[in-house]
């Protein structure tokens, strides 16, 4: 009969002493956003990214905790909040490679492909109206084509190579769309925007003659409207001759690169292009600087669309392991952002352990970015089952917005709301990342606190009337709204500070309201953390 | 006159061929008064006449012919029932007859009757018209308010609470109104309604919500804001804090009060009439003499495609009540001299009233020849500028572009045509276009420009 009650005594003796490492822990870990382990890299990302701040004196930041990550991966790859059950599930769970399942269970979600075909429909501009007049249905078209590259991984060099090659109808052939989503349909102006598209780079700052020479390619091109409503056919048209007699002759040019090349008189010089563009190192430098952008808030290239000589990676090492990883593994974007995200670089947490002025430059943290707009209004509608609506200034029946639809999912530029527009969405004129507008405003700052838009949805939302059903303690509801609204538990100060709340004679509903909005007006929630 | 065209790096004209031709032909018929002095001349910042800018944005293009262009003679088929324009208080002037206090106000506007870009499209013809440039280049160009927000506003060191650039009370939504400059010179669009008691701004005035109550959760908001304490000199944060007390100054401070009409007496208010665009007339007034740069009112409902007499009837009284009001308001207060007022859509309507249903009575859209007008600010009142042909259809006299209204609107704010804006692609570009722009001008409105 002792011997279970030794072997109780010593379970309890564990338990104790595991409570106290737990306590010491959490102790070291002086904030919610942290997590103490020794930083060891994860894969040659991390390698190279911690050599560099060795080298150059820069302490990393922690590596980022549970919560922090499961808010973080979710926003970074889908777009999305994880929900209540999502966020804690993932917290108590033991698995030590846990964090790796996440990233691969997130790429494979719908809202993947809803969230970076977002972002790629900026940068090729899919719009209906004005000054980029694809029309609605041909912009839907377009968005569903992107979309679904994203969904099925496709190699990127084909998606490229499809984008800039094809010809046909702009209803039937969705990606001929890429050529008529400009203002400047010039050879000239079609080579600038191949540029920032594929290359990253600002044509406009190429001596001219570089950017002749690049026209050339885009000099074919035709285009011609048919009986059929705002149909219009891109096709490649030998007879135009607006290159002129460039380089001795229209047959004749030069590549970004330097080298020359005779255009074969039967060819459309685009596939001659882009043939040479997707083995050209720099169009795997630029998708691999992009994406390393997207996910980290910061190109190793910055401006991600301003590469040029004077404008140098902040480490070239990396940039060059990235894309060359990339075009090996075929361009396998989701490969590439399985790379990243699963590196220590990316997992470190947003607080910073360094002063030095290059910390941010060289990824010693990871970078506070208010959430983009359409982020923004899906998290607070997912909290708040409210539904967002949305207009287009071109009148139904062409432009069909179904119900429920998430604003990440919206295909085309054209279809917004007041909310979006505030918050800078782009506005899809040009492709340029800098279209992008994150930076907090007052007028922003008033609609999040004070709107009867944002009042009404807290209100009326599901998760206050779930809260104050029954006779939930002050310390429960705490708990339920931290987990749904900032995917973690409150600290123990947090749950005494809602609680003094709750007992400051406010009303339960009013004090479980006001609740809501502080933790939706806070900078964890709208930060990207 | 063509003050914009010339190349800032050399400091001197750069004329493009295509340019050469059209001034020597503008020369020929005397409208032409360009030399290379007058052009360094306007080079340097012009005085500042104006110091705010009140455009009534008539949405959906207001019809020409039955507001400050009436063509009488025309007969039924241009006028339909409004064929008895009225005379106003400046003589040989007449205007449309629904609007007999805009008609004692005469001396106080100049209507432009020459207005022209050609173009039927709303969105084209808004961009047109609200920034004086042409579409189909790489970059968006910003619109007026965008650029005075600028210029007048955030680079003038403007420190008012309330964003220098404010609609009233919806957005337009045509175009990204500021175009390459981005986010911030968007204008502060209002929302709610000021006919109504509170006028509701959205984010400023909550009903229901009590000071002490604001102070009470926003000081639990401090307490639960965990990451913003662990990072305390993250920029993000600082500009978020920064953001936040701005916000507040609006909510509890003296910001809400310019909104608050019930300071106004009800008798102006009456005279401003009951309606949205009345009241919005009101709340722009108060705002200009608190200081904001650009009021944008934006006065919908003129796209009358379908029974356009009955919609004169029915909204020309209101457009009557607000505008002469706010002129006559301003006026009295002394702030006509320094307070521009635009009144213009993207386009006119077509003369030739379309009776066959589904129409019923109802007007096109027309951008060949449109009105405009303008008042204070150091534009004199009491002009014409401009004709259009007996029956409405075409210019007979001083073609008016976009970019000379827009152009002569700068220079009586004391804005240089060659004030620097910053686009994003990096070349050097200016408030006003440059000869190889290749934007069609026929000079500044110097008929109704002081000297």
């Amino acid at each position: 009969m002792r011997l279970p009650n030794q072997k109780n005594a010593l379970k309890s003796a564990w338990r104790l002493a595991g409570l106290i490492l737990a306590v010491v822990a959490r102790t070291r870990a002086a904030t919610p956003f942290e997590n103490p382990a020794a930083l060891t890299p994860e894969n040659k990302i991390d390698e190279i990214v911690f050599a560099r701040l060795q080298h150059m004196h820069i302490a990393p930041a922690q590596l980022c905790s549970d919560p922090a990550f499961v808010r973080r991966v979710y926003l970074d790859v889908t777009g999305t909040l994880p929900t209540t059950t999502e966020a804690q599930r993932f917290i108590l769970d033991k698995a030590p490679d846990k964090r790796r399942a996440l990233i691969d269970r997130l790429l494979a979600n719908d809202e993947f492909a809803d969230y970076f075909a977002m972002k790629w429909a900026d940068l090729l501009r899919i719009k209906a109206e004005f000054p980029i007049n694809l029309w609605p249905n041909a912009a839907q078209a377009y968005h569903h084509w992107i979309h679904d590259a994203i969904r099925d991984n496709r190699p990127w060099n084909e998606v490229a190579r499809d984008l800039l090659t094809a010809n046909g109808s702009n209803f039937e052939k969705p990606p001929v769309n890429f050529y008529r989503a400009m203002q400047n349909r010039t050879p000239n102006g079609i080579a600038q925007t191949v540029a920032l598209t594929f290359l990253g780079e600002r044509a406009d700052r190429w001596p001219s003659n570089d950017l002749a020479n690049f026209s050339v390619f885009f000099a074919n091109l035709g285009y011609k409207t048919t009986a059929e409503w705002k149909e219009e056919i891109v096709f490649f048209n030998p007879a135009a001759t607006n290159a002129g007699a460039l380089n001795g002759g229209p047959r004749k040019t030069i590549f970004p690169g330097g080298q020359r090349v005779t255009l074969p008189p039967d060819q459309d010089p685009r596939a001659v292009f882009a043939a040479w563009l997707v083995k050209d190192p720099q169009f795997a430098r630029n998708l691999a600087n992009r994406t390393w952008a997207w996910l980290l808030g910061r190109g190793i290239v910055q401006e991600p669309d301003d590469f040029r000589a004077d404008n140098p990676p902040s480490n070239p090492e990396l940039l060059a392991f990235l894309a060359n990883d990339f075009a090996a593994s075929g361009y396998d974007f989701k490969h590439l952002c399985r790379l990243i995200l699963n590196s220590k670089t990316y997992q470190l947490a947003a607080i910073s352990q360094s002063q030095s002025p290059d910390a941010a430059a060289n990824f010693a943290f990871y970078p506070l970015r208010r959430l983009d707009a359409e982020v923004l209004i899906d998290a607070v509608d997912q909290i708040t089952g409210a539904k967002e609506k949305y207009s287009s200034a071109i009148p139904e029946p062409y432009t069909f917005i179904p119900d429920n639809l998430r604003s990440i999912a919206l295909p085309d530029g054209s279809i917004t709301s007041g909310f979006l527009e505030m918050f800078g969405r782009p506005p899809r004129d040009t492709g340029m990342d800098s279209e992008r507008n994150n930076r907090i405003t007052a007028a922003q700052k008033l609609t999040l606190l004070n709107s009867s838009q944002m009042q009404k949805k807290i209100e009326a939302s599901q998760m206050i009337a779930f809260q104050t059903s029954g006779n939930r303690a002050p310390a429960d509801i705490a708990t339920g709204m931290f987990l749904g609204i900032l995917s973690r538990f409150p600290t123990a100060a947090e749950t005494r500070t809602a609680q003094n709340y709750f007992d400051s004679g406010i009303s339960r509903r009013q004090a479980t309201v006001d609740l809501a909005w502080a933790l939706m007006n806070s900078t964890e929630f709208l930060y990207r953390h | 006159m063509s003050a914009f065209y010339f190349d800032i790096e050399k400091q001197r004209p750069r004329i493009s061929r295509r340019e050469a031709i059209r001034r020597a032909l503008f020369t020929a018929s005397g409208l032409m008064l360009a030399n290379h002095i007058s052009f360094r001349a306007l080079a340097a910042a012009p005085t500042a006449r104006a110091k705010a800018v009140i455009q009534i944005w008539m949405w959906g293009g207001p019809s020409h012919l039955d507001i400050f262009d009436p063509k009488p003679e025309a007969g039924y088929d241009y006028c339909g029932p409004l064929k008895s324009p009225i005379a106003t208080n400046v003589s040989g002037i007449r205007i449309g007859e629904l609007l007999p206090l805009l008609a004692k106000q005469a001396d106080k506007y100049s209507i432009i009757r020459s207005m022209t870009h050609g173009n039927n499209g709303h969105e084209t013809a808004s961009y047109l018209v609200q920034t004086g440039r042409q579409p189909g280049g790489r970059i968006v160009f910003p619109c007026v308010g965008s650029v005075v927000s600028l210029a007048k506003g955030y680079e003038a060191g403007y420190k008012g609470l309330i964003p220098p650039y404010v609609v009233l009370t919806e957005p337009q939504g045509r175009f990204d109104e500021a175009g390459f400059l981005g986010a911030r010179y968007k204008p502060f669009s209002t929302g709610g309604d000021p006919s109504k008691i509170p006028f509701a701004v959205e984010g400023v005035v909550a009903p229901g919500i009590t000071a002490q109550h604001q102070k009470d959760r926003r000081e639990l908001l401090h307490h639960l804001d965990t990451l913003a304490q662990a990072l305390p000199v993250d920029p993000q944060v600082t500009a978020n804090t920064q953001a936040e007390n701005s916000a507040y100054d609006m909510i509890l401070g003296d910001g809400a009060k310019v909104f608050d009409l019930s300071q106004e007496k009800p008798e102006l208010r009456d005279r401003y009439g009951k309606s949205k665009f009345g009241q919005s007339c009101l709340v722009a007034r108060r705002l200009v003499e608190r200081g904001i740069p650009y009021v944008t009112i934006n006065y919908g409902g003129w796209d009358t495609h379908k029974n356009n007499f009955q919609a004169m009837q029915r909204q020309l009284p209101e457009l009557d009540k607000g505008f002469a009001t706010l002129l006559q308001d301003l006026s009295e207060r002394g702030l006509l001299d320094s307070t521009i007022i635009w009144w213009g859509g993207e386009f006119g309507r077509t003369p030739k009233v379309q009776w066959e249903a589904p129409w019923n009575g109802g007007r096109g859209h027309y951008g060949k020849v449109f009105s405009a007008a303008l008042a204070g600010g150091g534009f004199k009142g009491g002009q014409v500028i401009g004709a259009s042909d007996a029956r409405g259809e075409e210019v007979k006299d001083r073609p008016v572009y976009p970019v000379d209204l827009i152009g002569s609107i700068y220079a009586q704010m004391g804005i240089s045509p060659t004030t620097k804006l910053p686009n994003p692609e990096g070349a050097p570009t200016f408030v006003m276009p440059q000869a190889a722009d290749g934007i069609k001008s026929a000079g500044l409105l110097k008929e109704i420009m002081s000297a």
